[in-house]
């Protein structure tokens, strides 16, 4: 559902009242309330797992540990370990995607916060039943040829898509590969531009 | 709970919409929502309590309500439920503030949260794995009224055991007081004509992570 700012004197309201007696009664205190918010807004999304992927292309050894046991991998990378990860390959022949049907379990220590579409009701009914449809209006039109994989997030496991390595990426750095995995492309609703099409988009 | 929140498969909610460039939060409230419930949620009520709390809101509500309006119904629920802050205390308090937004409310001597009673012991540890990569499981066509992890668009349903995580807090015990009671999680395939039938689009498949009290081996069921 859209953000709906009808609601919003209401609800303003009441998180305030909320907020205020847990600070009487001194449960929480206001610095803290800011500090984790300054966290939150500080959140630097998708760039944790864009390196993932980016190592991945590069080093083979590397790709399989990650393939195997990705919780423990990542942390190659000097990144913490998290919930539980696990990451699931893309290939010429197999698509995955990942959704949480039940409430809006995302890989946020790879991903950072969800987008609001990923925790909207579209996306949670019809990414089970119709994802090739799904993938459709985010513009990716696999061939029927291609067996999609869904993966719904039930428990505290987390899924998220190493995507394909675009042609035309031949040469480029490992950071400079980075910059071209998007967050759509790790929950699987996109693939990887080609470095010439990505340029044009930004 | 066969509740609206279990949405899998579910028709009639329209297009995916997607907003460019979207801010972490769209409101200063949600922000607040989140770090309210960060800050609470470690001493008062554990993260299937945080699920359950969002299921048991009212069908219509939880339909129109967002994303962090979810969140701050089961904060209010779970403060509620461990004696924190009353659904009454809350009440005079908006009306409070509506009349004055910016009462001077005395700011409490910080206070270490009492943490939750005890729960019951947590059980023996999770006995071996009952089934290994590749076998054939069927899941229960079971209904609970509590809170349970198994959607219901794949009840009932044949598939094969596609990864073992191992023992992992079982959310049907520590949503309801029962402790982390852990059971085997495993990661099961299922091809998407089981799930769907007709309907069905073609070359798909499904996992869902599945704790072992919800499958049984396909030849007891047979």
């Amino acid at each position: 559902m859209p953000y709906n700012p009808e609601q919003e004197p209401y609800v303003s309201l009441r998180t305030k009242a909320l907020e205020s007696l847990l600070i009487e009664k001194g449960l929480i205190t206001p610095e803290a309330v800011d500090s984790v918010i300054s966290m939150f807004e500080q959140d630097i999304g998708p760039l944790r797992g864009a390196k993932v992927v980016a190592r991945a292309w590069v080093d083979p050894a590397f790709k399989q540990r990650l393939l195997d046991d990705a919780s423990t991998a990542i942390t190659e990378l000097g990144l913490p370990e998290g919930s539980a990860l696990n990451v699931v390959e893309n290939t010429p022949t197999d698509h995955n995607m990942v959704v949480c049907t039940l409430c809006s379990c995302y890989p946020w220590s790879v991903l950072g916060l969800p987008p609001t579409w990923y925790k909207d009701f579209a996306y949670r009914s019809r990414a089970v039943i119709e994802p090739r449809a799904v993938l459709r209006e985010f513009g990716l039109k696999l061939d029927e040829s291609v067996r999609v994989h869904v993966w719904d997030s039930s428990a505290e496991e987390r899924y998220m898509v190493l995507p394909m390595r675009p042609d035309g990426a031949e040469g480029m750095t490992e950071e400079e590969l980075a910059a071209l995995v998007t967050r759509d492309t790790m929950i699987g609703v996109a693939v990887v531009q080609p470095p010439v099409a990505a340029a044009a988009a930004n | 709970m066969n509740g609206v929140h279990d949405m899998g498969g579910m028709h009639g909610f329209g297009p995916v919409e997607r907003e460019e460039h979207e801010p972490p939060f769209h409101a200063e409230w949600e922000a607040h929502v989140a770090a309210i419930n960060r800050l609470v949620r470690p001493a008062y009520y554990n993260i299937d309590e945080f699920r359950f709390g969002i299921e048991r809101m009212d069908p219509a509500h939880y339909l129109r309500s967002t994303y962090y309006e979810r969140w701050l119904a089961t904060i209010e629920h779970n403060l509620s439920a461990r004696g924190v802050i009353s659904p009454a205390e809350l009440e005079s308090r908006m009306e409070l503030l509506q009349r004055d937004p910016d009462a001077d409310i005395p700011r409490g001597a910080e206070v270490v949260p009492v943490p939750p009673a005890p729960q019951p012991a947590a059980g023996t540890e999770a006995a071996e794995p009952r089934f290994a990569i590749g076998d054939a499981v069927v899941t229960r066509n079971a209904h609970p009224t509590g809170h349970t992890r198994l959607p219901r668009y794949a009840r009932g349903k044949h598939g094969v055991i596609h990864l073992v995580h191992g023992a992992q807090t079982f959310p049907d015990s520590n949503a309801h007081g029962k402790g982390q009671d852990p059971q085997v999680l495993y990661n099961v395939r299922f091809d998407a004509r089981e799930l769907w039938g007709d309907s069905a689009e073609p070359n798909q498949t499904l996992y869902l992570d599945i704790w072992e009290p919800y499958l049984a081996p396909v030849s007891a069921q047979a």
